[in-house]
């Protein structure tokens, strides 16, 4: 990169990249941040979902015609298959150690690798951008694409939506109640087996939203789900864990860093973001955002 | 079963566990499928009429991984052309002993010395990988194994770690943007932004494109190489690429990489301003699916085209699509001519394996017309000299983007010789 090149321009537009980028981190942390934070459960099929979600959009834009259709199917979908993960295994292993539930969703992770393989095939595979969001805009005389603002304020709105249900409504304060003191939760008349049960087809349905969101602008095939789960992993680790803000945080810091990484030492850049979770593990070793200093 | 224990899992514990799956995921990533598939046919030496003992073929190819699929079309080539002579060659019938190369030099090399030492193997064919055949190259070598590279496309392998027991019947990464660096500066535009994954790959093809570019008077604004398999948000290497104000766009990329950057490249409304010309790969029947319209209007360069319009491509392509369900790739190509060249090598030395200087010498020999047009052996460094094709990305008669060929470039050497010169 020569530096002399650096104008005003060039770093708002790389901003808007790396802000593109950091909201679909968001998307994708935020529901593997929630089952975590709320279930003490590590989902380590999160990339597996993410990838579900992109295909069964590819396979319902294929059907249907309609993207937004596919885009509000998709992650349902998914959540669907989250249900039946979480009611058919994972459920009966809240009693027994962590390591039970890693292997169980690892394993998990596989199997749905291969069966997405057999059904989908190994091609990479894309979305197209859907109207109206399909072109570009001048920005500062250059030009940006409009689906990627799309994808900045969908995620701001949802990120706000979340905040708002977890705090501020009934349903939030039974999944709170659920969490922080099961027994008392129980005491009250609260379902907390199926608290669970939601809570889990939700986070993995935003695993779903954020596959179906990426569609149009980054392909997907076998191999993008442990990527994904490894990016989802360190934005989790650099925000805190198991907080929303946390993995807002920690999305925009990876999102930034990867992108202005990629300015500066495009060959260095898979690099730039493992020093940044480094760093951030050196000054605050328990991540941006955490809950509680453990 | 209704009471739920919470378990508090310990930061310390998270990040374990995380960095675990981290590494676990690169290894499991680098290790491929969890398929294996060594079909391998029992060793030993079987006899035909007539008293010849049958033709050992080693075929060292990726069947789990990554390019699995790239192993599966090189093998269909193959087998389609032995079929074709009925699995005969000079009275000798013809073996496969297939092996999975792993993409991974190591395991190649093991795979290798089984199939030299163990197996007795008369020849070997296949290699996928670069590094793989620059990783086997010595043991080849030393052990006088004729090995036919039907992919691995690096300069070195019929440059600076030439081997006399080594052909190449594929391509090498130079050659084919060779040509298009000139036409891109006579046709498209002087001042170029070159950009490629960071690999060797990645670097030999821009040096192979920027060779003619640059002789032809044409300036290099600016070129970037981001992470090779690491990379799928490009956009901040287009917003640099706006930046740069190119006349055209030099790129070579392959499967996800390629899909992502053309998309984004077109999302970034960069197409309508700064043509993209490409190395073929690009836009292949692996991409052009997902790419759909982005891809149209894309002028690349390729030794082969699957809309070729020549007798030998014609039928090719109908002996293929009606023997495996699927249309040929360029990969199977590659495999279909490397059978070709063997047995073409064969046929002079009426079967004899044997005498390896002979069989060398018959091999630097051998030319036909292949369904990519005519092949021959450049003797100083047995890469291949071969036709690379002009083509466009056009909606084809079913609508679906599809290559047309709009110039050929005849006879264009192996990158050795063409730096040389």
């Amino acid at each position: 990169m020569n530096l002399s090149n650096l104008s005003l321009e060039f770093l708002v537009l790389q901003l808007l990249n790396g802000l593109s980028l950091s909201m679909l981190l968001f998307l994708l942390a935020a529901g593997l941040s929630l089952i975590f934070g709320l279930m003490n459960v590590i989902n380590l099929a999160h990339g597996a979902f993410y990838l579900l979600g992109a295909y069964f959009g590819f396979s319902l834009l294929n059907w249907t015609n309609s993207f937004w259709l596919a885009f509000l199917l998709a992650p349902l979908g998914v959540g669907l298959v989250g249900l039946v993960t979480e009611w058919g295994l994972l459920r009966w292993l809240y009693q027994r150690d962590h390591l039970n539930q890693v292997i169980l969703t690892f394993g998990l992770a596989y199997v749905l690798a291969d069966v997405m393989r057999w059904i989908w095939g190994g091609d990479p595979k894309s979305l197209p951008a859907p109207e109206p969001f399909n072109g570009f805009v001048q920005i500062l005389g250059r030009q940006f694409p409009t689906y990627r603002l799309f994808v900045i304020g969908f995620s701001l709105l949802l990120a706000l939506f979340l905040w708002l249900l977890l705090e501020k409504t009934r349903l939030g304060a039974i999944i709170r109640a659920g969490v922080s003191d099961q027994e008392m939760a129980r005491g009250l008349g609260i379902n907390v087996g199926f608290t669970f049960t939601l809570i889990f087809s939700f986070g993995v349905a935003l695993a779903g939203l954020a596959g179906v969101i990426a569609g149009p602008y980054q392909s997907f095939g076998p191999g993008v789900d442990f990527d994904t789960l490894i990016l989802a992993l360190i934005v989790v680790v650099i925000g805190g864990l198991g907080t929303l803000s946390g993995a807002f945080c920690g999305a925009i810091v990876l999102g930034l860093a990867d992108t202005f990484g990629k300015v500066f030492f495009p060959e260095l850049a898979q690099f730039v973001i493992y020093a940044v979770m480094a760093g951030v593990l050196l000054v605050r070793p328990t991540g941006l955002f955490s809950r509680s200093p453990v | 079963m209704d009471r739920i224990t919470k378990i508090k899992i310990g930061r310390r514990k998270f990040l374990r566990v995380s960095a675990m799956v981290a590494a676990g995921g690169v290894l499991l990533a680098a290790c491929g499928d969890t398929v294996s598939p060594t079909n391998t046919p029992a060793a030993g030496t079987t006899t035909v009429a007539g008293g010849a003992t049958s033709l050992k073929l080693g075929v060292l190819l990726p069947f789990s991984g990554v390019y699995t699929q790239l192993g599966l079309d090189i093998v269909d080539g193959m087998n389609l052309y032995f079929e074709s002579i009925g699995g005969v060659v000079a009275g000798r019938k013809i073996e496969l002993l297939k092996e999975d190369e792993e993409n991974d030099p190591q395991a190649a090399l093991r795979k290798t010395k089984k199939l030299i030492e163990s197996d007795k193997v008369d020849l070997l064919t296949g290699i996928v990988s670069s590094a793989v055949a620059l990783g086997i190259r010595d043991t080849v070598d030393q052990a006088k194994t004729i090995l036919v590279i039907s992919n691995a496309g690096a300069k070195d392998i019929t440059g600076a770690r030439f081997s006399k027991y080594i052909f190449r019947t594929s391509f090498s990464n130079g050659q084919v943007p060779y040509p298009l660096g000139e036409w891109a500066y006579k046709n498209v535009g002087k001042k170029i932004f070159m950009t490629a994954p960071d690999y060797a790959a990645g670097r030999e093809s821009v040096e192979g494109f920027k060779a003619t570019f640059v002789k032809a008077g044409g300036t290099v604004v600016g070129e970037v190489y981001p992470p090779f398999g690491k990379t799928s948000d490009y956009a901040p290497f287009l917003t640099q690429i706006q930046q740069a104000k190119p006349e055209a766009v030099y790129a070579f990329y392959s499967g996800t990489e390629a899909v992502n950057f053309v998309k984004q490249y077109e999302q970034f409304g960069l197409k309508k301003d700064i043509p993209l010309v490409a190395a073929g790969f690009i836009v292949e029947q692996d991409t052009l699916p997902a790419l759909g319209g982005a891809a149209l209007g894309i002028k690349s360069t390729l030794h082969y085209a699957d809309s070729l319009d020549t007798p030998e491509n014609k039928k090719f392509v109908a002996d293929f699509t009606s023997k495996y369900k699927r249309t040929p790739t360029t990969f199977a190509l590659q495999g279909f001519d490397s059978a070709r060249f063997i047995v073409e090598g064969l046929k002079v030395v009426n079967g004899d394996t044997t005498n390896k200087e002979n069989l060398v010498k018959a091999l630097e020999g051998v030319k036909f017309i292949s369904p990519r047009g005519p092949l021959e052996i450049d003797p100083t460094n047995h890469g291949l000299t071969q036709n690379i094709y002009l083509r466009d990305v056009v909606a084809g008669s079913d609508g679906k983007p599809m290559n047309k060929v709009i110039s050929t470039f005849e006879k264009i050497q192996d990158i050795n010789t063409l730096l040389k010169n």
